[in-house]
């Protein structure tokens, strides 16, 4: 049996499962079932891609590198951490008569679904499955975003399912122009759109062609993964969605966005040899951090205000990708990491936050540790991570990024650091009230699956003190492979 | 024969540009998806003949999937979307149709300008009409910018995808059969959620008018 086949399978007929399971009692547990089968086959795939090397199965259709087997296991580790933390919260959203039993399948057949073709998109070879995998992600939790038909999820859904359609036909005319590409350079067929093919015969490919086709995909693909301008579906949609959908949009979805941009930048950079699609990435990267730095301290929703997190951090990433060279890459596959497990952790804390106050909005949540210390202490360290203090994870990345980028982009440092500064401050600053101090907030119904928070702190607390050797020649491989 | 079959794909590719621009003027939502409909019968024929000239059969293939999807399916699907709600007399205002025209004649020079040193490499027999599909692209962007209402966006939605797909052609003479089969799912996939979606939004809003859905702003 085929792990690869496994990993595919378990969540797109868990998919299915769930939606013939309907609302029946322990739809969650087999929700989590699943989530955690997914995990075992993934764990088997990394176990047998670290013993024999890379894969390439099925008529070279899928494939398994370095890159992407550790996106992969943490896709499957957060889809899993999340469905359990979903049970509980999902519960309480029914009690408080927001979820009824249809809604109730739809969001655990949609989660199963969104986590497979999330999967697909991370292993698929083929660029034009890759476009087809990232588009059916955002058709499947569309749908989920506007579970709760308030008018402004409705808005929210609607501005998510047209930004990002209308972004990601950018990015369809951008792979329209690299198969063009393609078919002047290895001949056309079936074959001339695998990643494998072209990065072995990427400085073949017409320069100007793929200049082009780069421009579109960076705009096409860099809506998803929130790069300013194109970003404004994120805040909305992550928070008018149930947090479940916040914490694996935030956590996992623009990871593969940003991923999808780097296997592109991969062949545009082997084409060009001019550094441009680097130069560009800085630029739209550097934009995003600055920008998202000085939204986020305007906002008074908490899950809008770590969803301009969420922009902030892809911002980091894309511009430490735009450096490149093995430490930036390095660096961004590190931050790529501690951020899906840091933000996914403060979105869980943040939901039951949100559900004991009655409210988002970041004036009604007071004194959370006086209610329930573990929720508020989760906010705490998460939003600690989350700002780069040490001696989490995220200041490892963003310390290599910064003395990265002193190197070789000396001029945007200044700007990396005050935008840092803001969010230090605005993030900081709004947390603490909402952690301290007297409180109002009621106790819940259902006790708040509170593990996965700490799971995911403790990890990033070990990325940033230590970082097992196994761990560090992957990503050191990865980084090679993103052209480091 | 041939010679008045390859001049055919222009002439198929003008009638797309002028539909697209026929689309950004029309204001009865009705008349709108018959010029929808008409788009993806242009386009499906337009695909056939390169398919025809270029002996790529899996062409043939692609036109009937885009006959089946955008001529026969989305049209029956939109026109019991406007039945159900009610809309299908319904007749949009538009202000300053004048100026639209001529953004989009801007728009259209612009396409020409990207598409021509691209066009000069491709091999395929419609290369010269890659510019037209870059402009049916921008056009079809342009109407989503200036409509109102949820049914005219959707299908500047779609045609936005017609474009595409006729850059496909021309650019390449088709892309591999299974990423079309694959986007064409979405698409489908696409449509039905949006059906779903306005009904949501009807029964939420009591109208269409997605002017409604401009609440969540940052103060």
């Amino acid at each position: 049996m085929d792990p690869l086949a496994l990993v595919l399978a378990i969540p797109l007929l868990g998919g299915v499962l769930l939606g013939l399971w309907g609302h029946r009692e322990r739809a969650g547990d087999l929700n989590a079932g699943v989530s955690l089968l997914t995990l075992a086959a993934s764990v088997w795939l990394t176990v047998i891609v670290v013993r024999d090397g890379p894969l390439t199965v099925w008529g070279e259709w899928f494939f398994v590198d370095p890159l992407n087997v550790f996106l992969v296991t943490l896709t499957a580790f957060v889809g899993f951490t999340t469905s359990l933390f979903s049970r509980p919260y999902m519960r309480i959203e029914r009690d408080h008569g927001k979820m009824t039993p249809g809604r109730m399948r739809l969001f655990h057949s949609m989660y199963q679904l969104f986590n497979g073709t999330m999967l697909v998109a991370l292993t698929t070879n083929n660029l034009g499955i890759l476009w087809v995998a990232m588009e059916a992600a955002t058709l499947t939790t569309v749908l989920l975003v506007s579970v709760y038909r308030t008018p402004a999820s409705l808005e929210a859904a609607w501005k998510y399912f047209i930004l990002c359609g209308v972004g990601i036909a950018q990015a369809l005319f951008g792979t329209i122009l690299l198969y063009l590409a393609a078919e002047r350079a290895i001949g056309g067929g079936e074959s001339a759109l695998l990643w494998t093919h072209l990065a072995q015969s990427k400085h073949l490919l017409d320069p100007g062609i793929l200049s082009l086709a780069f421009v579109f995909l960076l705009l096409g693909y860099g809506t998803k993964v929130g790069l300013v301008p194109v970003h404004n579906w994120l805040p909305d949609a992550h928070a008018e969605g149930p947090t479940p959908i916040s914490a694996v949009l935030s956590g996992l979805l623009l990871n593969v966005a940003l991923y999808a941009l780097l296997r592109c930048k991969v062949l545009a950079d082997g084409a060009l040899a001019n550094g441009l699609p680097g130069r560009m990435m800085i630029g739209f990267g550097l934009v995003t951090v600055v920008v998202a730095a000085f939204f986020l301290s305007r906002q008074r929703d908490v899950k809008r205000m770590f969803a301009y997190s969420s922009i902030e951090h892809m911002g980091l990433m894309t511009f430490a990708f735009g450096l490149g060279g093995p430490i930036a890459n390095f660096a961004g596959l590190l931050h790529m990491t501690v951020h899906a497990l840091v933000k996914s952790a403060i979105f869980f804390a943040v939901g039951h936050a949100a559900q004991k106050a009655g409210s988002q909005a970041m004036e009604d949540i007071r004194g959370l540790l006086k209610v329930s210390p573990t929720v508020g202490w989760g906010l705490m360290l998460g939003s600690l991570a989350i700002l780069g203090m040490p001696p989490f994870g995220v200041f490892a990345s963003e310390f290599l990024i910064l003395t990265t980028a002193m190197r070789e982009a000396p001029w945007a440092t200044p700007f990396l650091l005050v935008a840092l500064g803001v969010a230090f401050a605005a993030i900081f600053g709004r947390v603490q009230p909402m952690v301290f101090g007297e409180t109002s907030l009621r106790p819940l119904a259902h006790p708040p699956a509170l593990l996965p928070v700490f799971v995911h702190l403790g990890l990033a607390l070990m990325l940033g003190l230590y970082i097992p050797p196994y761990l560090d020649g992957w990503y050191r491989q990865a980084a090679q492979m993103i052209g480091g | 024969m041939n010679t008045l079959l390859a001049q055919s794909i222009n002439l198929f590719a003008v009638v797309l540009l002028v539909l697209a621009f026929a689309m950004i003027a029309q204001r009865r939502i009705l008349t709108l998806i018959h010029l929808f409909t008409l788009q993806g019968a242009a386009l499906a024929a337009a695909t056939l003949i390169v398919g025809y000239l270029t002996g790529q059969h899996h062409l043939y293939f692609s036109g009937v999937l885009t006959f089946v999807l955008k001529v026969v399916l989305i049209p029956i699907l939109l026109h019991r979307v406007i039945d159900r709600l009610n809309v299908r007399w319904d007749v949009e205002t538009l202000f300053n149709i004048p100026t639209t025209m001529l953004i989009g004649i801007v728009l259209v020079i612009f396409a020409f300008n990207l598409a021509a040193p691209i066009a000069g490499l491709s091999a395929s027999v419609a290369r010269g009409t890659l510019g037209i599909a870059l402009a049916c692209v921008l056009l079809s962007f342009l109407m989503m910018i200036v409509r109102a209402k949820a049914v005219p966006q959707v299908i500047g939605f779609l045609s936005m995808e017609n474009g595409l797909f006729f850059a496909a052609t021309a650019a390449t003479s088709g892309m591999p059969m299974i990423v079309e089969l694959g986007i064409a799912f979405d698409v489908l996939v696409g449509i039905l959620i949006l059906g779903v979606f306005m009904f949501q939004i009807r029964e939420q809003f009591d109208s269409l008018d997605i002017r409604h859905l401009e609440k969540l702003k940052e103060d």
